[in-house]
Parts: structure tokens; C-alpha cells; sequence
């Protein structure tokens, strides 16, 4: 079933496109959009929550009983909806109770006390939720902004980075709680730049690289994609050139090079040959000193995404 | 391999799971009561939110500045020119009341309802709610009128019951500061709507067109709200020394028009209300 229904949708900004030619379908269950910095993955959760018209392409979310309709300038689309912005700005004289008790009588609840209370709880705020949210950390903000956005107990949430600001237990009662969500047969959408936020959450993902969709569907397949990929290691050792020697020819191994300050090798299996070399090492008796991958960075593993799905 | 290349199908990647359950009907607390909120134009929760925000902010001292120095120097000339005659309430009140303290009064606080959560970033969580955007303009620009006439009407007709023998000008200048309000607040909320700088064009606005062009060119004045407002309060209490360029008709049909015309606007503004953020 699909919810969001996305079709060729770019979004640009004079000369810059932020977003180009995007064609995905969200249902059920959480999603991650993963991408780095700049990606364009705020851009498109903002044309979703309809605060942001496409330049071009349609971007519609499914109604009960039949009906697609779009999110822009559609402030009807609020009642199924909710949002959490990035952006860590709340109304600070509030406490978060009141904040969250204000949202739901602008969703004109019937019972605003009992949803305020119901959405504090699912975020664990309960027991700061009578403090103003100025004395809140950047975590209990975020926190509090999802219990305002779930107070009207949309059936699809969308989340931008949530998880940025939140200690380790704050982060996992989050990851949790969406989990949750998304079982209960809720949209939940989410972006963020940390692979394991998003392995962790969502079975899901799509991965966004400079504006364009680099990779969309189950997450354990594109892992094993981003980990097979090719690797290169600088490696110091006690015997660099006996080591280079006892690497070729290995199935792992695709080129050793010894350069001045040691050994760069080349490898096709990341978990092999991470294995392998400690156990070759001892065996042979030669010392390891420095073992330091080189492109780990998470750009380098999106570019290569994006051009192994382009072959 | 269920990962699709771009620009394929993304049915075919499977990517929806399919075996979750259908979301579970609503408890009855987060039922909605009914549609009333897309007909009323004065909503409650937005008015007590936005009076919270205003006059909680340390900038409401601001307000408070031009209405204290009105009446101190109206208390002060009061008590140094009591004896001959006495002109200077006209020119005082009028002048410093309709061209300083309550067009600046306004531009703080109409330009502050709104646009100051638009530039923090918390109209947002006002805006993802089903509330109608004219209703949102209505509350804020209601509020922002109300604290003008508080801290710019009501002040000018202390001052005027202060100065001798002036209560027939207090009522007048307090009825016109009461249309200004109005007035003003339209328009300071609607410049806030369009613009980040809205304090710099309303600066403008009230220095350059009302301060220096209205008083020069007298077709200027039909886009002065400062004389819309001395119009209005020159009918109730006729004085030549209010300078007031446009009749009462004038300044009550062109006022009409332009709070209407603001609040249409910025209602169609914020109905197209887009995140600025940046290009990705």
C-alpha cells in the first residue's frame, strides 16, 4: 500500500537544483532517507509535509477512502500528518506540556488533556513536562516535538534528523518508539546522515546523494553493497614488504603497493580481509602498526553507490 | 537484490513492507470534534499563545518607551506653560502621538506577532495544524491591535486628559490612535509576512512617506495612514493645529480598504508559505 506517492519531483532554487527528478513510493512501516549534508533529504521531507512546492513533478499523499491529494498549500492534510522540523526552534516560554496541550486544541481534539498526556508519555517527557521548554537540552526539545506532532495521532509522521541532539538512551527510546510506530502500521518517514541511525530503525531506506536518488529498498541489501564494495587500507607493519608478499595472491587481496610510509592494498571483501590479515600477521610473526581505512567517509560510500547503480 | 537503479519503478523494489497492520482507529481524545476550527477567523489558542509571546518578550519594554516619554513630556509641559495660551497639546499629541509613538508602537508589535516566529523558525508548528490561514492572520493581526491601542491609544488619551483643558482632544486623538491601530497593525503584519526585513521597510515607511512626503505632497496623503488617523480624530474634535489633510470619509473608507487588502494578503502569503532553507 502505498501512502506518499512521489513522482518525478525536482525542486531547484534559482540555478541550484536541490532536488532532481525524484520517483519514490512510501508505505506502511518506517523508512530512513539516508544521505549526507546537503543531499537534498530536508528538501523533499518539506515538499512531503508541504511546506515546499515542487518545481516540477507531483507529490500526493493517499486519503482515506480513495483519494490522492497533494500536501501543498492543503492544510486539510495536517489531520493525518505530522511533522518534526530539524530546526530546534519551540516556543520557549512554554512549558511542554502547554506546548504539547496547544497543538492538540489547534488540531481541535476532542479531549486535548488526556492526548497531551497520552503523546508526552509514548516520548518519556512526563516527568519534565511541567519545566519551561528554555531549561530543556537539545534531546528533551526534540522529544517534545514529537509528542506535538503525535498528539493528533497521525497515521504518517515525518521526521528531519530526530535523533540529532539526543544522548544514547534518548536515542534508543527514540529508535524504539518509532520502531513502534511504523509496527503499528504508521508512515514513518525520517532522514538522517548516520548509517547505523538508520539500520537500527528502519528496514527501509532511500538513499539520497546530491539531490538525485542514488538507491531505494530493503536496507540489509544496500549494506551488503556499501561493504563489498572495494576497499583500500594503508597498512604499517614490522616486515611491510614479507606481508605484501603474503597477501598476493590471497582470494580477498585485488593489489598490494608498497609506497614509502608502508603498504596500500586493495581489497574486494572488507570483512575477509579485516579477518585475515590479523591472523597472517601473527602467524608469520610481523607486527602490525597501523591498519587505517581510506575512504570510509560516508560521501565516498554514496558515491560509490551511485556509480555501481549507474553501471 | 531488492535495491532498484534510479529512476526505476520503485514498486518493483518492494520497498513498502506489506505485512503491517492497518493503523488502529483513534482513541476518542485525539477524535477531532468537528470542522468548527475552518470557521471561525478568532482562535483562542493562537491569541493566548501570540499575547503570551509578545509580552513576554524583553522588546515589550520597548512598547512601553514612546507611550512613558509622551506622557512625561505632557506632565512636564503641563506644569512649565500653564499660563497663556495654550496650544502646544495639538501639536504635541498630534504630532509626536500620530507620528512617533504610535506608528513605531505598531511596527514593533505588528511586525513582531507573526514574522518574529517566521524568522525563529516556531510558525512552523503553528502552520502544521489543519487551522485555516486566515484564521491565523485574523488572531495575529487582532492581537497585534489590541496591544497597539494599549500601548499607543490609551496612552495618548491619559496624556491628553493630563494637558489643560484638552479632554474634547483626548477622546478624538484616542478614537483616531484606536483606527491607526488597526490600521497599522494590517499592514506591519502583512509586511512581516512578505518580508524578513519588515522593520527596515516599515522604518521607511513611516520616516520617508508619512514623516517627510505626506507632509510635502499633499497626494501622498491618501497612502498615509498617519492622516487616515488625523482625519478621524479632526472630525470628532475639529482643531486646525492637527493638520489633518484628508475629511473623515476619505479616512475611513481608504483605512477599510487597506487593513482589508493587508489581511487578504498576507492571508494568501501564508497560504503559500514555504521552509526557507538552504539550496539542498
Amino acid at each position: 500500500m502505498t501512502v506518499i506517492q512521489i513522482r518525478n519531483v525536482s525542486r531547484w532554487y534559482g540555478n541550484v537544483v536541490a532536488v532532481n527528478d525524484i520517483t519514490m513510493d512510501i508505505g506502511p512501516g518506517v523508512t530512513g532517507l539516508l544521505g549526507p549534508n546537503g543531499a537534498g533529504k530536508s528538501t523533499i521531507l518539506h515538499m512531503i509535509a508541504g511546506f515546499l512546492a515542487p518545481s516540477r513533478g507531483t507529490l500526493t499523499v493517499h486519503t482515506p477512502p480513495a483519494q490522492t491529494v497533494p500536501t501543498w498549500r492543503n492544510p486539510e492534510i495536517y489531520r493525518r500528518l505530522g511533522l518534526v522540523p530539524e530546526r530546534d526552534s519551540v516556543y520557549a516560554f512554554l512549558t511542554g506540556a502547554e506546548f504539547v496541550r496547544s497543538t492538540a486544541k489547534l488540531h481541535n481534539l476532542a479531549n486535548t488533556g488526556a492526548a497531551a498526556r497520552q503523546a508526552i508519555a509514548m516520548t518519556d517527557m512526563a516527568q519534565a513536562a511541567d519545566r519551561k521548554i528554555a531549561t530543556y537540552s537539545k534531546g528533551m526539545r526534540q522529544r517534545i516535538k514529537v509528542a506535538a506532532a503525535l498528539v493528533h495521532d497521525p497515521e504518517i509522521l515525518l521526521l528531519d534528523e530526530p535523533f540529532n541532539g539526543m544522548d544514547p538512551r534518548q536515542r534508543i527510546h527514540m529508535m524504539e518508539l518509532l520502531a513502534k510506530l511504523g509496527a503499528e502500521g504508521r508512515t514513518v518517514l525520517f532522514s538522517s546522515h548516520i548509517l547505523e541511525e538508520v539500520e537500527r530503525v528502519s528496514g527501509t531506506i532511500q538513499v539520497m546523494v546530491a539531490g538525485r536518488l542514488a538507491a531505494s529498498g530493503d536496507f540489509r541489501a544496500i549494506r551488503r553493497l556499501m561493504t563489498s564494495r572495494p576497499h583500500v587500507f594503508n597498512v604499517r607493519s614490522s616486515d611491510d614488504r614479507r606481508l605484501a608478499a603474503l597477501l598476493v595472491g590471497r582470494p580477498y587481496t585485488t593489489a598490494v603497493e608498497l609506497t614509502g610510509k608502508g603498504l596500500q592494498v586493495r581489497t574486494s571483501d572488507f570483512g575477509a580481509f579485516c579477518a585475515q590479515i590479523a591472523v597472517l600477521a601473527r602467524d608469520h610473526k610481523i607486527a602490525l602498526r597501523e591498519l587505517l581505512p581510506t575512504d570510509e567517509s560516508l560521501e565516498s560510500v554514496f558515491g560509490y553507490l551511485i556509480s555501481s547503480q549507474g553501471n | 537484490m531488492s535495491v532498484i537503479p534510479r529512476g526505476d519503478s520503485p514498486e518493483a523494489s518492494g520497498a513498502p513492507a506489506p505485512n503491517h497492520p492497518r493503523p488502529p482507529s483513534p482513541p476518542m481524545h485525539t477524535r477531532w470534534k468537528g470542522n468548527d476550527i475552518g470557521h471561525a477567523y478568532f482562535n483562542p489558542t493562537i491569541a493566548a499563545l501570540t499575547l503570551r509571546a509578545t509580552l513576554g518578550r524583553r522588546r515589550a519594554f520597548l512598547f512601553a518607551i514612546p507611550a512613558v516619554v509622551l506622557i512625561a513630556l505632557t506632565l512636564v509641559l503641563s506644569a512649565t506653560r500653564s499660563g497663556g495660551a495654550v496650544l502646544w497639546p495639538e501639536r504635541v499629541l498630534g504630532e509626536f502621538g500620530f507620528s512617533v509613538l504610535l506608528p513605531f508602537t505598531a511596527l514593533i508589535v505588528g511586525t513582531g506577532v507573526l514574522g518574529a516566529e517566521i524568522d525563529d523558525g516556531s510558525a512552523i508548528h503553528l502552520l502544521a495544524t489543519p487551522v485555516r490561514r486566515g484564521s491565523i492572520v485574523v488572531t495575529k493581526f487582532a492581537i497585534a491591535a489590541l496591544v497597539t491601542a494599549l500601548f499607543a491609544a490609551v496612552p495618548e488619551l491619559l496624556a491628553g486628559l493630563l494637558a489643560p483643558n484638552s479632554s474634547g482632544l483626548a477622546v478624538a486623538l484616542f478614537v483616531g490612535a484606536l483606527a491607526g491601530s488597526v490600521i497599522y497593525s494590517a499592514v506591519f503584519v502583512l509586511a512581516s509576512v512578505l518580508t524578513t526585513r519588515a522593520i527596515a521597510y516599515g522604518l521607511l515607511y513611516v520616516l520617508i512617506w508619512e514623516g517627510l512626503l505626506s507632509n510635502l505632497v499633499g497626494g501622498a496623503r491618501i497612502l498615509s495612514i498617519a492622516h487616515y488617523c488625523l482625519g478621524i480624530a479632526n472630525a470628532i474634535h475639529p482643531d486646525q493645529n492637527l493638520q489633518a489633510g484628508l475629511s473623515l470619509g476619505t479616512s475611513v473608507i481608504l483605512g477599510a480598504i487597506v487593513t482589508a487588502a493587508a489581511l487578504i494578503l498576507a492571508t494568501r502569503r501564508l497560504s503559500a508559505f514555504a521552509i526557507q532553507g538552504d539550496p539542498a
